[in-house]
């Protein structure tokens, strides 16, 4: 019987099957942030056991408050800081250097096919778009990650979802993992890892098969993969370049973590995204799905571009072709965050930093702030937002606020008008 | 071990994320302590007051895929620090009832059936649960109600209740 990827990597990482088909796995790789790590590094101090695994696979980021706002978020990096001084991780980001951990950490070459990867935050899962297995986690696991460099899962079950046709255009990758939560309900792939595959993944670059992976939670996945191939080679390279001869070569040392044909899943799902138009949430959960046709027209109050899910480049670059030329409503407010400071100054190089300031957005530093109502574009009681982000709960922005999610192309379309738009009224021909 | 016995706390809903349980702003506390007063602080769901319904009762009862969202294992922490250990419920998102585990804490699965047979005899009345660990079985006592049910959890899930949580079994076995 063949494999999965995920059955792979775990049979490669296993260290103990102590229950059942509990399987402890070595860990390549321990992700923190300030948020989730300083109780974690505060109880190993309490145990009298301030070490780390391993200094060189701990990467450690502080994003979600930056610049910290008060005393509290301060002392939650300064606690991260110190932590990262005393234990010899050379892999720290502070401000100025620093940027949303999902868009950061892959653009540092941290996530590589075959790795197994844990962090203390939930949409760890878009690092499986690289090939690996890559887990949010809680603080708990986080501080055994941190201390012994191992973690405790179930055996993974997967779910494959096929791809394929031809996205229309102003149809992008948000668009086809909003659909597909749609269908598959906030608790579809609870426990499970889904495979993403298919023509329309192949097709993907990286930036693109990170969103789809991102929201692979938002339906309760352990991880959203993609299989390594060229496009994953080429994003790589010049990280893995001393280890490989070719890029052929490392392709083909690669294609070790694909599924094989005849592996075992729970559920096999084939979409044809040929006809799928833009998508948007209208509710309190990501499973709450529509077409953005059938809500046009409804006010905004905020619209904010940014966030682990649509906050990198090609996101700030489809947004861009939607504004360049107009100006955001008198209606609303706009931000936009790009989310690594890589990504700022290619976009400032691009000209696309000039085009959301001309069109009236505020352009903050990356972070993760107003995704989840810390920082950075907090809405008001009864406030709607048109938001790039992934998480539409309630309160979630700021309490008593609506969000809805969808590209950036509508976003920055519903921007222009104030209202939900379809970005078809103003995306160039060929733009 | 930690008591998984006392008064419950019924909320008759499914999918109530950790957003829902505790807020982001939230997070920025350093001690498990300071959440103890926001607790379901954004929780809408008629009839309930997080600041009235919460206080003596220790067992929640609720219905399907609890805890989605956010891996924050704030959520357990603002429960455990209002004294309530277990969660009786369909189903629980991953990292949720990892996490309570992790804890020492309990996530318990029962079939929807028995769910919603707990909320149809027990709902909106005082209710206590008497948890047995060691025979996993709990007794449901309301208002001249009584029932016995059975419960399964993971040997793993169980041995994490017993040494205290995942942090003291991994310092003792890796």
């Amino acid at each position: 019987m063949g494999k999965t990827t995920a059955e792979k990597i775990f049979d490669a990482h296993t260290v103990d099957r102590p229950f059942g088909d509990i399987t402890v796995i070595r860990l390549d790789a321990v992700f923190c942030h300030e948020i989730t790590t300083p109780i974690a590094i505060n109880d190993l101090v309490k145990r009298g056991k301030d070490r780390v695994f391993d200094p060189d696979k701990i990467k450690v980021v502080i994003d979600h408050v930056t610049p910290a706002k008060d005393s509290k978020t301060a002392m939650q990096g300064k606690i991260l800081r110190d932590w990262a001084r005393r234990n010899h991780i050379k892999d720290f980001f502070d401000i100025g250097r620093n940027g949303v951990c999902h868009a950061l950490f892959p653009e540092k070459g941290f996530a590589r096919p075959g790795y197994t990867i844990i962090m203390g935050d939930s949409h760890t899962c878009t690092h499986g778009a690289f090939g690996a297995f890559a887990a949010g986690v809680g603080t708990t696991d986080l501080e055994v990650g941190i201390l012994k460099g191992v973690c405790a899962f179930h055996y993974p079950k997967s779910i494959k979802i096929n791809i394929n046709g031809r996205l229309k255009k102003g149809v992008y990758a948000k668009d086809v993992i909003l659909s597909i939560i749609g269908k598959m309900g906030v608790n579809g792939a609870t426990n499970k890892v889904i495979e993403f595959t298919g023509n329309v993944v192949d097709d993907m670059a990286m930036e693109e098969r990170m969103t789809l992976c991102n929201m692979a939670v938002e339906a309760g996945a352990t991880c959203g993969i993609c299989y390594p191939d060229m496009t994953t080679v080429s994003y790589l390279w010049e990280f893995i370049k001393g280890d490989y001869l070719s890029t052929e070569a490392a392709l083909e040392d690669y294609q070790q973590f694909r599924a094989d044909p005849d592996a075992l899943y729970d559920n096999i799902i084939g979409l044809d995204v040929s006809s799928l138009e833009p998508q948007m949430t209208y509710g309190f959960k990501p499973d709450q799905v529509k077409p953005v046709s059938e809500m046009a027209g409804l006010p905004v109050d905020q619209v904010y571009i940014g966030s682990c899910t649509n906050g990198r480049l090609e996101d700030l670059r489809i947004a861009a072709r939607v504004l360049k030329g107009n100006r955001i409503s008198d209606s609303v407010r706009a931000i936009v965050s790009p989310a690594t400071p890589k990504i700022y100054n290619e976009a400032l190089q691009e000209g696309i930093i000039g085009i959301f300031m001309d069109a009236g957005f505020c352009v903050t530093n990356p972070t993760c702030g107003a995704c989840l109502g810390m920082s950075n574009g907090v809405l008001a009681d009864g406030e709607v937002c048109a938001s790039t982000t992934n998480r539409n709960f309630n309160g979630r922005m700021g309490k008593g606020g609506m969000v809805h999610l969808m590209s950036p192309a509508t976003a920055a379309a519903s921007a222009i008008t104030g209202f939900i738009t379809n970005s078809a009224l103003f995306e160039k021909i060929g733009g | 071990m930690k008591n998984f016995s006392g008064n419950v706390l019924f909320l008759d809903r499914s999918d109530i994320n950790t957003d829902e349980i505790i807020p982001a702003k939230y997070l920025t506390e350093n001690s498990k302590e300071a959440l103890k007063p926001y607790l379901l602080e954004d929780l809408v769901l008629k009839g309930f007051d997080p600041r009235k319904d919460i206080s003596g009762k220790h067992v929640v009862v609720t219905r399907g895929n609890f805890g989605c969202g956010s891996s924050r294992e704030h959520a357990p922490w603002a429960f455990e620090v209002n004294d309530i250990n277990m969660v009786i419920g369909e189903g629980f998102a991953r990292i949720f009832k990892q996490n309570m585990f992790n804890c020492g804490m309990m996530a318990v699965e029962l079939s929807p059936d028995t769910i919603d047979h707990i909320f149809k005899t027990c709902g909106g009345k005082a209710t206590t649960i008497e948890t047995d660990f060691g025979s996993q079985c709990m007794i449901i006592r309301a208002d001249g109600f009584e029932e016995k049910i059975v419960f399964s959890i993971s040997g793993f899930d169980k041995a994490l209740v017993e040494k205290g949580g995942w942090v003291e079994y991994a310092d003792l076995n890796y």
